[in-house]
């Protein structure tokens, strides 16, 4: 995957010996800004949190007369850091936070929105439909031929295309609207209604593309001397729109646009089926 | 006694699926109980960078309760990254589904009521799902 595997910087809110406790609607905007900045954090307080493992921690706490303790892993694994945060707003402890993870090897947050499949492996049965219908090389195989996301920042944002054709409903993309899309429980009525679903593959790669040059030759008569580039992205625009407004796909219209021209379409498709069909005969070996 | 089971809560950041005041809700109710817990912007994000970070949160013996939305998603966010959740020690709150206070409730509810498909299930329900 193009996307870095980076880990979060880990905060700690501490609230214990040697420094001052937050009022609980301190602690709750201080925790809001910082989440909603991308940070992980963790609370202290009665009862267990998550183990440590070996990434930096920066822990925050407004600590008695404004002096940080300073501390190290006595392993020389964990790169911990304190901050006190006496006299700051929620804001400025962002600001504070953002300091210390450029200065870290941490993640930065917020720059692409997590749109991307998640593969249910209890219904998965690695049938290979959605490595041979993706035309973005969001799917592989691993070692053993059995079907991972690869690429899922190349996932179009917004279209669940691949869980249509799906025959498991085994494909969710947590951030969909509605089920079993989103993770919802799969019921025996979807998986007939997934069923019923038009061959989208058809649609996305054969019908568009026919439709188009059916409608290009019926009015190359007409408008032959003021076509242009404008008027034939206009006439995909609406034959795409229609389309997937029939098949009720919810495709968005711009990754609809967005799509390879139909030469490029067919060599993607054929690639695809390449690698499916073999991990399928590598799985029959 | 059964061991008090440890929270961690999923902000979803990056989309309004799970509605504000229920995240609004069951947040303000954890800082205001007193309870240790992790937060974390959004599994969906870390799930998308493979985080490390998501083998800790799964890691342990200790019942866990995860305030985030469907069981079946989270099982799948942290499995796709070799951080396999325990499915007797598990359950997730729906933040999608529940409203505020029930939410709230079964968070702070030292209960644990574990709910994660189990491994190799189908899961199924019967009668017609909504769209």
């Amino acid at each position: 995957m193009a996307i870095a595997e980076e880990t979060t910087l880990r905060i700690i809110l501490y609230e214990g010996e040697g420094a001052e406790k937050l009022a609980a609607d301190e602690r709750s905007s201080t925790l809001l800004a910082l989440l909603e900045k991308g940070y992980a954090v963790t609370c202290a307080g009665e009862g267990k949190v998550s183990q440590a493992d070996e990434s930096s921690l920066l822990v925050l706490g407004r600590f008695n007369n404004g002096k940080v303790p300073e501390a190290e892993d006595v392993n020389g694994l964990v790169s911990i850091r304190f901050r006190d945060i006496n006299g700051h707003n929620p804001e400025e402890i962002t600001q504070l936070v953002e300091e210390e993870r450029e200065s870290s090897k941490a993640a930065k947050h917020g720059d692409w929105k997590p749109w991307f499949p998640v593969i249910d492996y209890d219904r998965c049965t690695n049938c290979m439909q959605c490595l041979s219908f993706c035309l973005f090389d969001v799917y592989g195989t691993d070692d053993k031929q059995e079907i991972q996301v690869q690429n899922n920042d190349n996932c179009k944002t917004n279209c669940p295309a691949c869980s249509r054709v799906c025959p498991e409903a085994a494909i969710m993309f947590p951030k969909y609207k509605s089920g079993p899309i989103n993770g919802d429980v799969v019921s025996d009525g979807d998986l007939n209604r997934e069923k019923m679903k038009i061959d989208i593959s058809a649609l996305l790669g054969g019908d568009v593309y026919q439709m188009l040059r059916d409608r290009s030759q019926r009015s190359r008569s007409r408008f032959s001397k003021e076509r242009d580039s404008d008027k034939a992205l206009g006439e995909r625009t609406k034959c795409l729109t229609k389309l997937a407004a029939e098949a009720d796909i919810d495709i968005p219209l711009e990754v609809l646009q967005s799509l390879p021209s139909a030469d490029e379409i067919a060599k993607k498709a054929e690639a695809a089926n390449a690698k499916a069909e073999a991990a399928l005969n590598a799985q029959k070996n | 006694m059964p061991e008090k089971p440890r929270i961690l809560f999923c902000h979803c950041n990056y989309a309004r699926v799970v509605p504000d005041e229920v995240k609004s809700s069951v947040l303000e109710g954890l800082c205001k109980s007193g309870q240790a817990f992790d937060a974390v912007a959004d599994l969906c994000e870390m799930a998308a960078r493979r985080d490390p970070a998501l083998k800790r949160l799964a890691a342990g013996e200790s019942p866990v309760k995860i305030a985030a939305c469907y069981p079946r998603a989270v099982k799948w966010l942290f499995g796709g990254c070799q951080a396999t959740l325990n499915g007797e020690h598990t359950e997730v709150v729906n933040m999608r589904e529940l409203n505020a206070e029930d939410a709230t409730n079964t968070v702070l509810n030292e209960t644990l009521t574990p709910n994660l498909p189990a491994d190799g299930s189908v899961a199924k329900v019967e009668g017609e799902k909504k769209i």
